[in-house]
């Protein structure tokens, strides 16, 4: 091969890096190893880790230990969908093409809005992504209303954006549960881009997306509506209550936990929104001998073609979890998805119903809620925590940190993995957690702080 | 049936009402009615009409669909920029480990240190290999990393009250870079390429001044040249007050050799994707962690992962560590892995928790398979099969209608031109790309950059025979001995995929982009 | 449309723009050369009516599949109409750049500009 390309050895093909700027030493990482050898470490690494088969999950927050059908991983996994790239060859790519085309059905069918792109990287960044385009559907507007109740995740990555945007983010406060409708309308005004809403809410309460967004409407802002995937067959769609854009965090269709990723975000749009989406686009069409084929279409939206006038500037997305998340839909059908949604409600019902009896705990909100709501306990809640892991149980997520307000507050999700017994089980749990943390106080003059870390 | 005529149905032609897949548990709770739980106003009245089949169905319904696709375990796949090598199945084997896998993310973290563990030792890594000592894995992808990057510039600079409004980039960018411009509220400014392929010295000094905040680059560039200018151009910029952000979408030729850090880049992005052999996915998942320099430290992303002696109360260990020693700690931890949030000058967040975790197992894992020797060994190999495929493209046919578009050796990719080709032959960059799908390889990356005419970007990896290589130009030589004879035959092609060329006039003209239900 | 053609009544700018002139009132459209370049338009989105351009500043965008072209004005002026059918049959650019294929009309508010313009062999002999 040397001697094909007219050299005496690969360093000389190393020459155009100048001398000074070649690292003169190995890099100071350990010596490669054996494939067993780096499964052990591995392992090692996982087994570290209290995961949702050592201990009862009850965390929710965006994402949920939903059941994932085997078929999922099976087809996945198949080299086909797993190995290739963006379908830039259409021809050698209508596997990929068309498992964006059945994606963005679903999601399209799910929200209830006509256009349905192939997905951005997770929730948060969507919302944010969201605010993106409503500048430029606004003709430069740049505010945005935000209620209390949207992920904090998604609050914050909107605040970082913003600031790039040039923009500025006002907050909508929540009065029992659910986002303060007054507060909201008075806080939108003729230069707000969007206001963006989250239903159920990060507290789990139902909103009444149509009755806010009309102050949206009154001012010719963009009503963004994050939604909870889950949820979507039970609940009414963002695009049935005037949502312009419906996202969210699409993790709990079809995808692993993997401790907060890869998952996608899924970002769905009106009609004449369509030019002005971002990322990848599949759209159906003919080839020259009339047989049916997908390519991406409105391709000049993106960056490869628009650059610094991109609708956005994402180029690799989560292709391979949106297959994911189709085959999962596919999996559940029009009746299990349903079907599941129903059981979220009514497990969820009768979770809080179940917690909110155990002595010094109390709901944090009286809102509607689906798959997921907060209680209030009698206890400091990382010492609840402490004493339920010790049990085997994540009893929740807590919400202290993020919402001062609710330092006492946690926030419970369940899905059709938590069964009654597990659910049961928390109550009694949490129960015992708060008498004994009573009894230690009773008994110590100090709390005990948790070792380590937070 | 072959699979060029077999009509191909959507999932949603073959649902049949009844059918379905999926048996779910019973409620075991009470089961009042809907409205009972939520007021009726907030209820869906109808289902999303999702389809209905049966598992059998699905399963052969996708598995058919697979059939229509090619892809990098089938076959050579040179797409330029992208660093398509092998995806090790070992790293989607630890990747599914339970303890990685079901692990949620708001764990709490003191249940969660292998995770942290990993994700510290994947940023130690990165660190020596980038040459920069700090690193955070929040991006998703190498536009997030560009847009963290520009992000983190802007709070610098306001961080030292000043307020600039020019990003620099070559024309030979890729188009992600000026996007992130827009985002992060820049404006972009184009800098000429020289006749060597580099970054033209006197355009740059007369377009470098106290307006700019940034100069985005890849080195090499994306014509696969390295810049033998750069430590001149990061003078130039430092000395200007700018940053100097490197994307690192072509790491692959360099690991082990020379690092960004070492070329006076401030902050960098790899594409794990890339690099680090995460797989491709179709268009994702992938990631695009950050490395900075100590000044730019301070704006990193919030949380941080980062590590403590396990004796509470001292802060978090900043500094970066030598890890060719670094063995599993035997017995007890001496250190605690955790999320900092506590950083006052933090950009703050880009997306939720703390970033595609299952990506950063798999390359985590492809670190330690190929350690040290092994990464330096890849990109030797990654420049030289690129030299090496860049030498046979430079004989025979090839040689006359596709001239590569600078005259000097490249590094792990090179942009051939097929600016002759059209002429002489009547066949454009893109027929030849859709007759080579035709002899069972993608085709390289086509029409970019701009810079070239009839651009054809090719990017082997390390991870190919020299037997593929060869294969490769092969079909070159054969399709345009074809297009002296009779240009048609690319014009026409493809013809023996699944389906021919595409109508994309009609595709966004009138887009359908879902499956009409009514 | 098939083949080149640069009507001699009309008068041209370098980044391929036409105009014709009536009075104090123009029309302005891209040339033949432009749309061969751009390829197969698919998307056009007229400017506002009453909105203002500049010569020599982009007003408007032409899309095809894989391209999208700024749309110079040859001269200054208010927009007085937009060429709404485009919308729905962008291709007109293609079949008929002078004619259907029109952009906006214009109502000049400096005439003098024209003077600066190409006549259609000077525009040709640019083509090279």
């Amino acid at each position: 091969m040397l001697a094909a390309i007219g050299v005496d050895s690969v360093a000389e093909l190393f020459a155009q890096v100048p001398e000074p700027l070649r690292l003169d030493r190995p890099l100071a990482l350990p010596e490669g190893m054996s494939e067993a050898e780096v499964y052990e470490r591995l392992a090692e690494l996982a087994a570290r880790n209290a995961d949702c088969e050592e201990q009862v999950c009850f965390l929710g927050a965006g994402m949920y230990d939903h059941y994932v059908p085997a078929i999922v991983d099976a087809i996945t996994q198949r080299s086909e969908f797993l190995t290739p790239y963006t379908p830039y060859q259409p021809e050698i790519s209508q596997g990929g093409l068309q498992a964006m085309f059945e994606f963005q059905t679903a999601m399209s069918e799910l929200t209830a809005l006509p256009v349905a792109t192939a997905g951005l990287y997770e929730g948060p960044s969507s919302v944010a992504s969201a605010a993106y385009l409503a500048i430029g559907a606004t003709r430069g507007r740049r505010r945005f209303v935000v209620s209390r109740g949207v992920h904090p995740h998604s609050r914050e990555t909107l605040e970082t954006y913003a600031v790039g945007f040039g923009a500025e983010v006002e907050e909508a406060p929540l009065a029992d549960g659910l986002t303060d409708a007054a507060a909201l309308a008075a806080a939108v005004d003729d230069e707000t881009a969007a206001v963006l809403l989250q239903s159920p809410n990060f507290l789990g309460s139902v909103e009444d997306v149509e009755a806010l967004g009309a102050a949206a409407k009154r001012h010719g802002a963009l009503l963004v509506v994050a939604v909870d995937p889950m949820t979507l067959g039970v609940l009414r769609p963002p695009g049935e209550c005037g949502a312009d854009i419906a996202l969210g965090e699409g993790q709990p269709l079809g995808n692993r936990l993997d401790f907060g990723g890869p998952s996608f975000g899924f970002f769905c749009g009106a009609e004449e929104l369509i030019r002005k989406l971002p990322g990848r686009i599949a759209g159906e069409t003919d080839d020259v001998d009339g047989r049916r084929g997908f390519v991406l279409a409105l391709q000049t939206r993106e960056q490869h073609i628009r650059r610094e006038k991109a609708t956005h500037n994402i180029c690799t997305a989560q292709a391979l979890n949106a297959l994911a998340a189709t085959i999962h839909l596919a999996w559940l059908g029009r009746e299990g998805y349903r079907e599941l949604g129903e059981l979220l409600l009514r497990r969820t019902a009768y979770a809080r119903e179940r917690l909110a009896a155990v002595p010094g705990v109390e709901p944090l909100h009286g809102a509607p809620v689906a798959r997921e709501f907060a209680l209030r306990l009698g206890a400091p809640v990382e010492r609840v925590l402490e004493r339920c892991a010790e049990r085997g149980i994540a009893a929740g997520y807590p919400l202290g940190r993020e919402y001062p307000e609710h330092e006492d507050g946690l926030l419970i999700a369940i899905t059709e993995r938590r069964t009654r017994a597990q659910i049961d089980d928390l109550a009694e749990a949490l129960g015992a957690a708060i008498q004994a943390e009573a009894g230690d106080l009773v008994a110590n003059s100090a709390t005990k702080s948790p070792e380590g870390v937070r | 049936m072959n699979q060029r005529d077999e009509g191909v149905l959507t999932i949603y032609e073959r649902s049949k009402p009844g059918r379905r897949a999926a048996v779910l548990p019973d409620a075991e709770v009470p089961e009042p009615p809907l409205q009972e739980l939520i007021p009726a106003k907030l209820l869906r009245t109808e289902p999303p009409r999702l389809p209905e089949v049966a598992e059998p169905e699905i399963v052969r319904h996708y598995n058919r669909l697979s059939r229509r696709n090619f892809d990098l375990d089938t076959g050579f796949y040179p797409l330029g920029s992208c660093t398509m090598k092998h995806n090790p199945r070992l790293n989607e084997r630890v990747a599914a480990l339970p303890g990685h896998a079901r692990l949620h993310p708001a764990q709490d973290p003191r249940r969660a240190q292998g995770a942290l563990e990993l994700m510290w030792l994947l940023q130690e890594s990165l660190a020596e290999i980038c040459g920069l000592p700090h690193v955070s894995l929040q991006p998703s992808a190498g536009s997030h990393g560009e847009l963290a990057g520009l992000l983190l510039t802007r709070a610098f600079h306001a961080d030292r009250g000043e307020a600039r409004t020019k990003v620099l980039a070559p024309d030979t960018s890729h188009g992600t870079n000026p996007a992130s411009v827009t985002m992060a509220g820049y404006e972009i400014v184009k800098v000429a390429t020289d006749e060597r392929g580099g970054v033209e010295m006197d355009d740059l000094r007369a377009k470098v001044d106290d307006e700019v905040a940034c100069l985005m680059l890849t080195n090499p560039n994306t014509l696969g040249l390295f810049d033998e200018n750069i430590a001149e151009i990061a003078a130039l910029i430092h000395e200007a007050g700018g940053t100097l952000y490197y994307d690192g979408a072509n790491l692959n030729a360099v690991m082990g050799h020379s690092r960004p850090g070492d070329m006076g880049f401030d902050i960098v992005h790899v594409n794990l994707h890339k690099s680090f052999s995460q797989p491709h996915g179709g268009g994702g998942p992938g990631a695009g962690p950050i490395a900075v320099s100590q000044r730019i430290e301070p704006f990193l992303p919030r949380p941080q992962v980062v590590r403590r002696p396990k004796q509470g109360g001292e802060p978090p260990w900043r500094e970066h560590h030598d890890l060719t020693n670094l063995r599993p700690e035997q017995g007890e931890a001496s250190y605690v892995f955790d999320l900092d949030h506590d950083r006052p000058k933090s950009i703050g967040r880009l997306r939720g928790f703390q970033g595609n975790f299952g990506v950063f197992v798999r390359s985590y894992a492809y670190i330690l398979s190929l350690g040290a020797d092994g990464l330096a060994e890849a990109s030797e190999t990654a420049v030289l099969n690129a030299n090496y495929l860049e030498a046979r493209l430079a004989e025979g046919r090839a040689g006359k209608h596709l001239p590569v578009a600078f005259d000097r050796h490249c590094m792990h990719e090179f942009v051939l031109s097929g600016k002759p080709m059209k002429k002489d032959l009547g066949i454009a960059t893109l027929d030849l790309a859709k007759r080579l799908l035709d002899f069972g390889f993608h085709p390289p990356t086509v029409y970019f950059p701009l810079l070239v005419d009839e651009a054809l970007m090719v990017e082997p990896t390390e991870t190919e025979t020299k037997e593929s290589l060869d294969a490769f130009a092969e079909a070159i030589d054969q399709i345009l001995a074809e297009a002296e004879d009779d240009p048609e035959k690319a014009k026409q092609a493809p013809y023996t995929t699944p389906v021919r060329r595409l109508d994309e006039v009609k595709a966004t003209r009138k887009p359908v982009v879902r499956q009409p239900l009514d | 449309m098939a083949d080149a053609s640069y009507p001699e009544e009309l008068l041209y700018h370098p980044e391929h723009d036409w105009v014709r002139i009536e009075g104090d009132q123009a029309t302005f459209g891209i040339t033949w050369y432009a749309q061969d370049s751009l390829g197969e338009v698919v998307f056009y989105e007229p400017p506002e009516v009453g909105s203002t351009v500049a010569k020599d500043s982009p007003y408007a965008e032409v899309e095809s599949v894989k391209a999208v072209s700024d749309v110079i004005a040859p001269l200054s002026g208010e927009i007085t109409e937009v060429n709404e059918a485009l919308a729905d049959a962008p291709e007109r650019i293609n079949e008929d750049p002078y004619g259907d294929g029109w952009l906006v009309k214009v109502a000049l508010s400096d005439p003098g500009e024209a003077d600066g313009l190409l006549k259609a062999a000077d525009y040709v002999a640019l083509l090279g």
